[in-house]
């Protein structure tokens, strides 16, 4: 061990000699009176009946914050649990602080949640826009497809404001400025459309509202986008002429689209690209985003969102309500419930009172993380059900210790190609940590809901039930094939690897409902840059780490240098700042203390920091919780920030 | 409409190996024409997941009309072939090329090569203790994994995977040319200070744990490596959603490697540093 310790720490002298805050895995219940007292260990049968009191005190009041690193299974009794145990839709999970525009913005233009194709058809396209995605760094292995695709001809354009090492692979690299791709989608698009490239049979028999949207982008010509997007005109008119001449072509974002106040615009804003020259509904050409959890896609097609149940069925509709009333021998509340968002403002407004919160860790996650812990504090009940002791649990009434969703529990995962996949149980949990679904099951019993399930495949045969998109897909078959993509309606066949091809039949009782074009309107960010916060903070992950850096901070990357705010060359000289040196970073809502990093990728006025390591630099204290109206995602991606040189004594160096 | 576009369709050849007629689709190599009749074949430089590179010669066999042994691994099946794969010279080439290999490196830790050397009479001592060796100390420069050049046969599957047949990172290379050749880092700097971002898909293809886990590597100093006590549980991994295809290896309750099918349609058998190492989290048991 020593030899190779104090290589690793003195391999590079430029890196801090830090290693992040390490979780050890929660083995006994916790509980306790009040919140000025620490926690003492209890039994399971105290902890669950303090529980149990505490959500039922708050009929009414309830939210539950579902879990999107857990299994489908778990995630489908958690809503159940919402709605059934607690009569409430108020379910939601972090889908919401990214992907749910993509969510949003994709069913309004399709009538479906999810991606549009497939891993496999990025290898066999000839074209590939990554859009606000570093996919080398986020979804590695998503760009190994991606440079099959390459090395098999395909060409790539890079849309991001960082030069990211997604980009060090493009054609071409299109840097915008921060909140400004809109202006560009709608100037490829107006450039499409005089270009005489639009599909035109494509747009007449598959999609509505065409000429609005040709209005709309009739003012963003070439000069004006360049103006505000900071990308020369021929670049952009390069992307618009090659997108809608390829043949085949992906369309791939990621966060940078979504998290945004007006992220489900960014997202039918491209939309709007793959509907103007059919590139969607056919083998190789789609709409590609990537999502960010093991299994926030999953998440949402159990129903652990507000407005849907199970299968991504719509509440609202009457017929959908009747069947899961009769599934579940309840009455379903006829209205959508509050998001995540939406629930920590009522914490605000005193009208959400408890949360039973399951492998979740808002207090680090949510924008402008000090206004979070304040809503989280003023609950009279929050139950944390969790593998750690998270900052989330440390806020809480009682903790109950969970198993860990991919090594420890068997069920069923859903990535970002739709495809459902077993995962399964490897080793022994800790202690007394428990199964999700057998937490819930006993919490229900003590609300008098007496539910049994053998096993996870037995929560999982009930939600084929009650789901058409995943009736054919039994834990034999999805062993068979490796997984199986939704939809599967049929337990004897595997439908296409891509949605919609209805969009290109020629019988209109087939075609369905029609794709609308999204008239959207550019509006910038939220948190304007001045004089006093003269620089652009825009937020991402690092290869190693992952979000709150609870789970990545258990093992010994070597590529790990714990959080800096990184800043471009020019801007480092400008502030007299080097390498290490410790700054203040101030925004509208907070400041922190983080070391400078120089990265010749961002641009003059554009600073760049990860929320990784938050019990060192807590970077959502800078962000700001503009939200998007139709999703309730946070602007993380733009914020305005100062940088100042600290008093020379306090250096770190 | 189908599902996937199914290409041409692809003919079945008709040859025969070892006498025996055997059919295989167009585009087979000899050595999966081999597998699917049963007949095993030694191979180490042969991956699953990489282009053929004929670097180790033990799997060569007769081809009736070709003036040198061929590599099973890389020639493609043609219609009327007459394969042998047990011939005298074909056993006799193999077991040169293990004496040669066997001789020179530490095949401790190759699967099957004990039985191979047993099978072909192989008699790698032969050459005298003084037989052309590394005999260098492993690479211990991070916490991931390790490297032991004394166990390297020069197979090159980890450059290409490393390069432009997956990873496409670059970060080792064959340096030194002739007897000097060997895999290294840019400068054979430590691996911290190269382009190496820890995806472990070189270990994935190594064929003589010459590349290994940290973790295996220091159990079997220990002596408490025993891979008959240990499960394979695949699972799907906990971090991004693209949902790659995990199996852990796992030994005392203790997640001891993570491999990837390679016949997985999402994975293809690669992974990223947090799929691979970042496992340690659920087994911080306090």
């Amino acid at each position: 061990m020593s030899r190779m310790s104090r290589l690793s720490h003195t391999g590079r002298t430029s890196k801090r000699d830090r290693t992040p805050k390490t979780y050890t895995r929660l083995t006994h219940p916790l509980v306790r009176d009040s919140r000025d007292e620490p926690f003492r260990q209890a039994t399971w049968g105290e902890a669950l009946d303090r529980a149990a009191r505490g959500l039922s005190a708050a009929r009414g009041t309830f939210g539950m914050f579902s879990c999107a690193r857990a299994t489908n299974e778990m995630n489908y009794v958690a809503q159940k649990f919402a709605r059934v145990v607690m009569g409430t839709n108020n379910v939601d999970s972090c889908n919401r602080t990214c992907h749910a525009p993509s969510v949003a913005g994709l069913s309004a233009a399709f009538g479906s949640g999810g991606g549009t194709s497939s891993y496999g058809e990025v290898e066999h396209t000839d074209l590939i826009v990554m859009w606000g995605s570093n996919a080398r760094f986020a979804h590695p292995i998503f760009f190994q497809h991606v440079l099959k695709g390459i090395r098999n001809g395909a060409r790539m354009y890079a849309v991001d404001p960082r030069r990211t090492s997604t980009a060090e692979w493009a054609e071409s690299w299109l840097g915008l400025n921060v909140g400004t791709d809109i202006p560009m989608a709608h100037a490829i698009g107006r450039e499409i459309i005089h270009a005489s490239l639009a599909n035109e049979s494509f747009i007449e028999r598959a999609t509505t509202g065409f000429e609005e949207y040709e209005k709309l982008v009739e003012p963003w010509t070439l000069s004006l986008a360049e103006k505000v997007t900071d990308v020369p005109a021929a670049a952009i008119r390069e992307l618009a002429h090659a997108y809608a001449r390829a043949e085949r072509a992906q369309l791939c974002w990621t966060l940078g689209i979504t998290e945004h106040h007006n992220g489900t615009d960014n997202v039918r804003a491209l939309i709007n690209l793959s509907l103007l020259t059919g590139h969607v509904g056919r083998y190789g050409s789609g709409l590609q985003p990537l999502r960010g959890q093991n299994n926030v896609q999953g998440g949402g097609d159990m129903g652990a969102i507000p407005n849907r149940l199970p299968g991504f069925q719509d509440i609202l509709d009457p017929d959908t309500r009747l069947k899961f009333e009769s599934a579940w021998d309840t009455v379903i509340q006829p209205h959508y419930g509050l998001n995540l968002t939406e629930m920590f403002e009522a914490m605000e407004e005193g009208t959400l009172k408890a949360v039973y919160c399951i492998g979740e860790n808002p207090a680090q996650s949510e924008a402008d993380s000090e206004q979070a812990i304040r809503r989280l504090r003023a609950l009279d009940f929050l139950v944390v059900q969790d593998i750690f002791l998270t900052k989330t649990a440390e806020l809480a009434d009682v903790v109950l210790p969970a198993t860990a969703g991919w090594a420890e529990t068997d069920g069923t995962t859903t990535n970002s190609e739709r495809r459902v996949q077993r995962v399964r149980a490897a080793v022994t949990p800790p202690g007394e940590a428990r199964e999700d679904i057998d937490i819930i099951c006993e919490l229900a019993a003590r609300l008098g809901h007496d539910w049994k399930y053998a096993d996870s495949e037995a929560v999982w045969n009930e939600l084929r039930s009650v789901s058409p998109d995943h009736y054919g897909m039994t834990y034999e078959r999805l062993e068979e094939h490796q997984g199986i993509q939704w939809p599967c309606p049929d337990t004897g066949r595997l439908e296409p690897t891509y949605l919609h091809g209805r969009l290109w039949d020629a019988d209109p009782a087939r075609r369905g409902r029609l794709a609308p074009f999204g008239l959207v309107q550019h509006d910038p960010p939220v948190d304007l840059t001045d004089e006093e916060y003269p620089i652009r903070l825009t937020t991402g992950r690092r290869l190693d780490s992952y979000n709150t850096g609870v789970q990545s901070g258990g093992f010994a990357s070597p590529l790990r240098r714990g959080e800096y705010v990184e800043l471009c060359p020019e801007d480092a000289e400008r502030y007299g700042v080097v390498v290490g040196e410790e700054v203040q970073v101030s925004s509208r809502r907070g400041a922190v203390v983080a070391p400078v990093w120089v990265d010749p990728a961002l641009r003059p006025g554009l600073a760049f920091m990860t929320m990784h390591f938050p019990d060192e630099v807590d970077t959502n204290q800078l962000t700001i919780e503009a939200n998007c109206p139709i999703a309730g995602t946070a602007e993380f991606k733009a914020s305005a920030i100062r940088i100042e040189k600290l008093p020379v004594a306090t250096q770190v160096r | 409409m189908t599902v996937t576009p199914l290409g041409i369709p692809r003919r079945l050849l008709e040859f025969t190996i070892d006498g025996e007629p055997v059919r295989a689709p167009e585009g087979s190599t000899i050595l999966d024409a081999c597998r699917s009749a049963g007949k095993d074949i030694p191979t180490l430089c042969q991956g699953d997941t990489l282009t053929p590179k004929n670097a180790c010669r033990v799997c060569v066999v007769e081809v009736e009309g070709s003036r040198t042994l061929v590599p099973a691994c890389s020639r493609k099946a043609e219609p009327g072939m007459e394969v042998r794969t047990d011939t005298e010279r074909a056993r006799h080439s193999r077991k040169i090329v293990l004496e040669l290999l066997a001789s020179s490196v530490d095949l401790s830790t190759t699967p099957q090569v004990a039985e191979w050397i047993k099978e072909y009479e192989a008699k790698p001592d032969r050459f005298g203790p003084d037989a052309a060796r590394l005999n260098e100390e492993p690479k211990i420069d991070n916490d991931l994994y390790v490297r032991d050049y004394d166990k390297c046969i020069l197979c090159y599957k980890c450059v290409d995977a490393c390069g432009d047949q997956w990873q496409n990172t670059f970060a080792i290379s064959v340096a030194g040319r002739g007897f000097d050749a060997r895999i290294a880092v840019e400068h054979d700097a430590p691996l911290t200070d190269s382009a190496c971002v820890y995806c472990g898909n070189c270990i994935e293809v190594c064929p003589t744990g010459a590349l290994s886990f940290k973790s295996e590597f220091d159990m079997r100093a220990a002596g408490t490596w025993d891979e008959s006590a240990q499960t394979e549980t695949t699972t799907v991994c906990a971090y991004c959603g693209v949902g790659c295809n995990l199996t852990l290896h796992v030994q005392d309750n203790e997640i001891v490697k993570v491999t990837s099918p390679h016949d997985n349609p999402v994975t293809h058998g690669n992974l990223c540093i947090k799929g691979r190492f970042g496992y340690q989290h659920v087994q911080n048991r306090g």
